[in-house]
């Protein structure tokens, strides 16, 4: 369920005389089961990126990535270069040999510090 | 610091809101459905070649700017776009018109605004704010759908312009340059309902407008055997973000366009807009049926009755009785 503080959505309402007003939203049942379900495949997504990294299959930049809703052609186009090599980052062996300023682009994309660009969650419901 | 006095106020559809707030600031005080109808705003497509997180999109509104385009134009004032390659070139110009007093426009990547809820975070190309002050290295906004003017880093707004996708807003901004005192509200009303009544029932497109609400009724009632009951709750989950997420107002802008007729009749003068405006309100309670029904899909909680094919006749019913309702507005204006 959403519980969002922050933003009072507002949205067209009727009042009794049968005139239009805006009137804060009080939520509403469909929106949320959506919504909920659009974050219910990014977290699976997420984990199963986990499990492939955690058997070696893929890099961390791959948590990173589905953490971030991307797929290889969006990032590559983030940080500007050609999908194919984001692929290959993509793969443990790719990601080792990655330069300090790929390293420096990947980073910053996702607003971290270089060195965090290696970490991710230890099992797959562990994320944050 | 800069800061131009500018009056912040909530809508609930971010381009509609942006443009009936900086029309507001050079005096043309207009509401945000006011706005939308006379932008010809309101328009149905379902567009199963675009994809957003792999899945087809589905509109409810017209292309991204054209409201603006067209109210600011309706009502005789002139803009100015401007699209940048370079992320610091597009700032620097950002930061001049802020210092010449023009509060500005920005087309961005919602994803990448730090002061958006995380519930919220997708990545939406399409999110318009104004930009009306500077504190340091920090921009003053008057995002529309928020309740208050918020705070946006230098480095996140500048990532948040050159969102990448489908969609790039690719730095764009815009502003008003010359307002004009003398214009025609009834008649730029008129040619915004008229803009509207083509599009929906003219549109040379199986897919777009009334037809286009068939068109989907007659696929999505194939979604389970294609695609697997799995894979088709997503879809139906996609079209009810669509419908309802943050801006539409609800039932897919039919509310909000149900409010601009209700403000329009006295403009025109004409009373049979106020019975068209109720006509149109019950369309926005048949949308969100549909919105309700696809909901228990998801969740798998559907009664009998409550399936695939019912709600593809919800949708045909849409569509039925939005025609009778743009044949009318025709006659009407």
């Amino acid at each position: 369920m959403i519980d969002n503080p922050d933003l009072k959505e507002i949205c067209y309402a009727l009042d009794e005389n049968g005139c239009y007003v805006l009137a804060p939203s009080a939520g509403w049942e469909p929106k949320n089961v959506a919504n909920d379900q659009a974050w219910a495949l990014i977290g699976k997504q997420v984990a199963n990126m986990v499990s492939r990294i955690r058997a070696g299959k893929l890099s961390p930049l791959a948590y990173h990535m589905a953490k971030h809703q991307m797929s290889a052609g969006l990032l590559a186009k983030y940080v500007g270069i050609n999908r194919f090599r984001v692929w290959r980052h993509l793969k443990p062996s790719g990601f080792k040999r990655l330069t300090p300023e790929m390293r420096r682009r990947y980073a910053d994309l996702f607003d971290l510090p270089v060195d965090a660009l290696d970490v991710f969650p230890v099992s797959p419901e562990g994320e944050d | 610091m800069v800061k131009i006095d500018f009056k912040h106020s909530q809508s609930s559809h971010c381009e509609s809101g942006v443009s009936a707030n900086l029309l507001s600031h050079y005096g043309v005080d207009i509401s945000e459905a006011m706005a939308f109808g006379i932008g010809t705003g309101l328009f149905f497509a379902y567009l199963p070649f675009v994809k957003v997180n792999k899945l087809p999109l589905t509109t409810y509104r017209c292309e991204v700017g054209g409201i603006f385009k067209r109210v600011v134009k309706r009502l005789g004032c002139r803009i100015r776009w401007e699209k940048f390659k370079s992320p610091e070139k597009s700032m620097t110009a950002l930061d001049k018109k802020l210092a010449e007093g023009i509060p500005v426009g920005l087309r961005t990547g919602g994803y990448w605004l730090p002061y958006f809820p995380p519930a919220f975070r997708f990545h939406f190309n399409m999110h318009n704010l104004v930009v009306f002050g500077k504190d340091g290295d920090e921009y003053l906004i008057s995002d529309p759908v928020f309740p208050d003017p918020v705070r946006c880093h230098r480095s996140a707004l500048m990532k948040a312009r050159f969102a990448k996708g489908p969609l790039a807003p690719g730095g764009v901004m815009y502003y008003i340059e010359e307002v004009s005192r003398q214009f025609d509200m009834a008649a730029a009303i008129r040619k915004g309902i008229r803009g509207v009544c083509r599009r929906m029932m003219k549109t040379p497109l199986p897919v777009a407008g009334v037809r286009g609400m068939g068109f989907l009724a007659g696929r999505l009632c194939r979604w389970p055997e294609k695609l697997g009951a799995d894979n088709a709750a997503l879809h139906v989950g996609q079209l009810i973000r669509m419908q309802e997420e943050i801006g539409t107002g609800g039932g897919g802008f039919r509310f909000m366009y149900a409010a601009f007729l209700q403000e329009a009749a006295p403009i025109l003068g004409n009373a049979r807009l106020l019975e068209l405006s109720r006509k149109m309100t019950a369309t926005g309670d048949l949308w969100r049926k549909l919105a309700v029904v696809g909901a228990r899909i998801c969740k798998g909680r559907a009664s009998e009755d409550e399936t695939y094919g019912g709600m593809a006749d919800l949708l045909r019913e849409c569509a039925e009785r939005e025609s009778l309702i743009y044949r009318e507005l025709m006659e009407v204006v």
